[in-house]
């Protein structure tokens, strides 16, 4: 496969959220707004990559029986990273996401690429692999993000542009299910017709 | 009365699942038959109750005094991970029909969110030991609540006839939102 399909299959063939859904926690609990949905993305897009990059670097060394508790600490390593990071540089966001920073360790993409692609290939792929899941995992949380925001207080982006209230429940956690129900039913009539 | 307003707040109100956001995986995975979901239900609660109390433990009497608080995901991570491996085995040698139909689930308990989620909570709520087991242990009752109530209509819907686009997991998710509208009414209940 060459870099570039490699690249581009995590936006659409096999988009984290929308087609295998996976890491469906921070997906849900953080979308409140798209500048949210996005921070969380980008967040985990850091974690992503670097694991990626470390464990396929190691995976020849890591002993196949302790793998998994080996790669969940290079993971968690990471988050511990962008933990400390996101705390000092963009304390307002930390405050917002919350627990679902240090939840980053959990989330079944991570791991999930960490044991399906970088533990079987070379460093550089991985990277890719990496850099393309991590922002297709971005685009889907800005999409919901920005459905919840414009449908839930009439903004996007923080800029208001219908006027009144909107639709509430889309920003508490019922509208949360109900739009990502509807977008992955959306995304599955466009695929198989 | 203290507790009982815990448990209330976790199990109903602040429902793990419905108003927190965490356990979704497990949440869609095992809930096809309401048998195997209370299975779940069961693991689960014994992982997250065993879970706060270590957990706990190792932030008091470890992390705290050695003043390294930000090893707190690494060493939460690892201790929850051990604990499914035991949980694991115990439930090979005792009960061969749980173990079979859990499955594939069980090792992905190490990566249910809800059980860090209950872990790192209880310390930033502050609360003591007994309360964190009390939160702890009411957050997984309201996990299986979720997930029996979700497990009881998806075996009704088998029967029902969905769009193509809408089976599976789109169709949960919509039920799982009508639910969460459910508990909202819960709210204000306790103040």
């Amino acid at each position: 496969m060459n870099q570039f399909k490699n690249f581009t299959k995590g936006f659409i063939k096999e988009n984290p959220i929308l087609v295998l859904v996976l890491g469906t926690c921070p997906t849900l609990a953080t979308t409140s707004s798209s500048l949210n949905g996005m921070g969380m993305g980008i967040a985990t897009t850091f974690v992503l990559i670097g694991s990626n990059v470390v464990i396929s670097m190691l995976s020849n060394v890591i002993p196949d029986k302790v793998r998994i508790p080996a790669f969940v600490v290079i993971i968690a390593s990471f988050v511990t990273v962008v933990d400390l990071l996101m705390q000092a540089y963009v304390p307002e966001l930390y405050e917002t996401l919350g627990i679902f920073i240090p939840l980053i360790v959990v989330n079944c993409i991570v791991l999930g690429r960490a044991e399906a692609y970088a533990s079987k290939n070379g460093v550089w792929s991985s990277f890719i692999d990496g850099c393309g899941m991590g922002l297709g995992f971005t685009v889907a949380l800005g999409i919901l993000g920005a459905f919840r925001e414009i449908a839930g207080s009439g903004s996007i982006f923080g800029y208001k542009f219908i006027p009144g209230d909107g639709i509430l429940v889309f920003i508490l956690a019922p509208g949360a299910f109900i739009a990502l129900g509807y977008l992955i039913a959306l995304v599955n009539k466009i695929k198989k017709p | 009365m203290e507790y009982i307003l815990i448990i209330i707040s976790a199990v109903f109100i602040n429902n793990v699942v419905l108003a927190q956001f965490l356990g979704i995986c497990p949440f869609l995975g095992v809930s096809n038959k309401v048998g195997t979901a209370m299975g779940m239900a069961g693991a689960v609660t014994f992982v997250i109750v065993l879970a706060t109390i270590a957990t706990y433990i190792i932030q008091i009497y470890v992390l705290n005094p050695l003043g390294i608080g930000f090893m707190q995901t690494i060493t939460f991570i690892l201790v929850i991970a051990a604990l499914v491996q035991m949980v694991e085995i115990i439930l090979r040698k005792v009960s061969q029909g749980l173990y079979q139909a859990l499955g594939i689930f069980l090792p992905l308990i190490t990566t249910n969110c809800a059980v860090l989620g209950v872990a790192i909570l209880v310390i930033k709520k502050e609360y003591n030991l007994l309360e964190g087991v009390v939160f702890g242990a009411s957050t997984a009752i309201g996990f299986g609540l979720a997930l029996v109530i979700l497990a009881g209509i998806r075996e009704q819907l088998e029967l029902a006839d969905i769009p193509k686009g809408m089976k599976g997991v789109p169709i949960s998710l919509v039920i799982a939102g009508i639910l969460a509208l459910a508990f909202m009414g819960f709210t204000g209940i306790v103040k």
